[in-house]
């Protein structure tokens, strides 16, 4: 099970270190803090809005989990900073990932 | 450590024309040894390829066609500050003893692969970098409560002195309205807002002490150099309304040239888009945070080219692997009083400012007569 594995279907993991509980972003296998390997939590998690901008009909956002994990999401209604938001849909499109919130 | 001068620069116009790579690079060094036929090639010691480009072995593929035969040669990528890591590279090894004459060749085409970082994930689907810009510009504007309109004096300014510049992309200038009224990339950003990928490419040749002495008069000095990666993910920058692989890069530059930034009479700053240069001179400690419009501003307002004299990437154009090297000549012409119509004020200290992937890194430069 990797962080990519489970994003190609559809289900957005944190990864976290299994010695030093550090949350590890961008996904890797190992931690960028002690080394040790990682592994995926599962779950609905709750993000917060950092920052957005529009373009045509879509919202593009800044997300931030954990106080650690910051992505890049689309929104289709109007976000507010600070605004709590959860991943409504997630995958993996022409080696690319995205990330869909709300 | 020894010092280590810039004695020879050449450069092409930066176009969008469809030129091969190794054409470009040729054309930019022969550029440079046609205006200084002093030069023995055969002292050159390295020759260092700054690109983003696809195709291989393009330092022995310069080397070869303009008749070199290096110790050391070989090319350098580092997304848009490609150009300043080569200079770094350079000098490093004429500071070490490795080399005393080193050509540095950078060059780009317009469709460059190095416009996007495909490994940045974080950024999801958004991941070309108008989107960062967006929301750097949002972020800054709210902190600061800069308007779209004041914003757009950058590309204004920027684009009036690429007038000056022969070898600029763009050859028009703007009002506030036109920039403002151009076309709607997001909310955040408009065309006018932004450099654009070219084809182009420039070279210098950095040298030791007794040599830059022999070949040159006067030689410019590197005095100041300053680095720093943060991450390589633009999701990673925790300010979004400053810059802080600029801060610490550039006051390690100033640090090392023993030099405060009022120091400064002139500098290249790497506007990709307009909300970068206020970002930049708050960030390198030019003006205090919030306040960057206000300089710009006011040097707009009284025709002073401090800063981007060439027209910066807004009004030169942005051929990546180009970039930090046509910066470094603009600082090089400034400082030899050779800027033509874009000259400042017979200054005395120049900075370049370099920086790659939403300035995630950030490289500075001073040089001084």
């Amino acid at each position: 099970m990797s962080f990519e594995s489970e994003l190609s279907k559809g289900q957005f993991c944190i990864p976290e270190c299994m010695t030093c509980k550090k949350i590890v972003w961008p996904p890797s296998e190992f931690c960028d803090n002690c080394n040790g390997e990682t592994s995926l939590k599962k779950g609905e998690f709750e993000g917060k809005i950092v920052e957005f901008s529009k373009q045509n009909e879509n919202y593009f956002c800044m997300v931030e989990f954990f106080d650690s994990i910051r992505l890049m999401a689309k929104m289709n209604t109007s976000p507010k900073k600070d605004q709590i938001v959860k991943i409504s849909k997630c995958g993996i499109s022409e080696g690319s990932y995205f990330f869909h919130v709300i | 450590m020894s010092k280590v001068g810039i004695v020879a620069y050449g450069t092409i116009p930066f176009t969008k024309e469809d030129h091969k790579i190794e054409s470009i690079l040729h054309k930019s060094t022969n550029d440079l040894f046609q205006k200084n036929p002093n030069i023995n090639k055969k002292e050159i010691d390295a020759v260092l390829v700054s690109t983003n480009n696809n195709s291989k072995y393009l330092s022995p593929i310069l080397s070869e066609m303009v008749g070199i035969q290096p110790k050391i040669a070989h090319s350098i990528e580092s997304l848009c500050n490609s150009g300043t890591n080569s200079i770094v590279s350079a000098f490093s090894y004429i500071s070490s003893g490795l080399a005393d004459m080193v050509l540095v060749s950078g060059a780009e085409r317009y469709d460059s692969p190095g416009q996007i970082l495909e490994w940045d994930n974080s950024r999801g689907e958004f991941k070309h970098p108008i989107f960062w810009a967006s929301i750097f510009s949002k972020s800054y504007k709210q902190d600061y409560g800069i308007s779209d309109e004041r914003l757009a004096i950058v590309s204004v300014k920027n684009h009036k002195q690429a007038k000056q510049n022969p070898n600029a992309l763009s050859k028009k200038t703007y009002t506030v309205e036109e920039v403002i009224n151009s076309t709607k990339l997001t909310d955040d950003l408009r065309l006018l807002d932004c450099s654009r990928p070219c084809t182009g490419s420039a070279s210098v040749l950095l040298a030791s002490e007794d040599m830059a002495k022999k070949l040159t008069d006067p030689p410019i000095w590197i005095t100041g150099i300053g680095q720093k990666t943060t991450s390589a993910g633009f999701t990673k920058n925790t300010s979004l309304s400053s810059l802080e692989s600029t801060k610490l890069a550039g006051q390690s530059a100033l640090k090392m040239a023993n030099h405060s930034i009022s120091d400064i009479d002139v500098a290249e700053v790497h506007d990709a888009f307009s909300v970068c240069e206020p970002m930049i001179l708050e960030s390198l400690g030019f003006t205090n945070p919030g306040e960057g419009m206000n300089m710009i501003k006011n040097l707009y307002e009284t025709n002073n080219f401090k800063i981007n004299p060439r027209g910066g990437l807004i009004g030169a154009g942005h051929p990546l692997g180009a970039t930090g090297i046509s910066q470094t000549i603009e600082i090089v012409q400034q400082l030899q009083n050779s800027a033509e119509n874009r000259q400042t004020d017979n200054p005395k200290k120049g900075l370049i400012h370099n920086m790659s992937a939403a300035a995630t890194s950030s490289t500075v430069l001073v040089l001084e007569k």
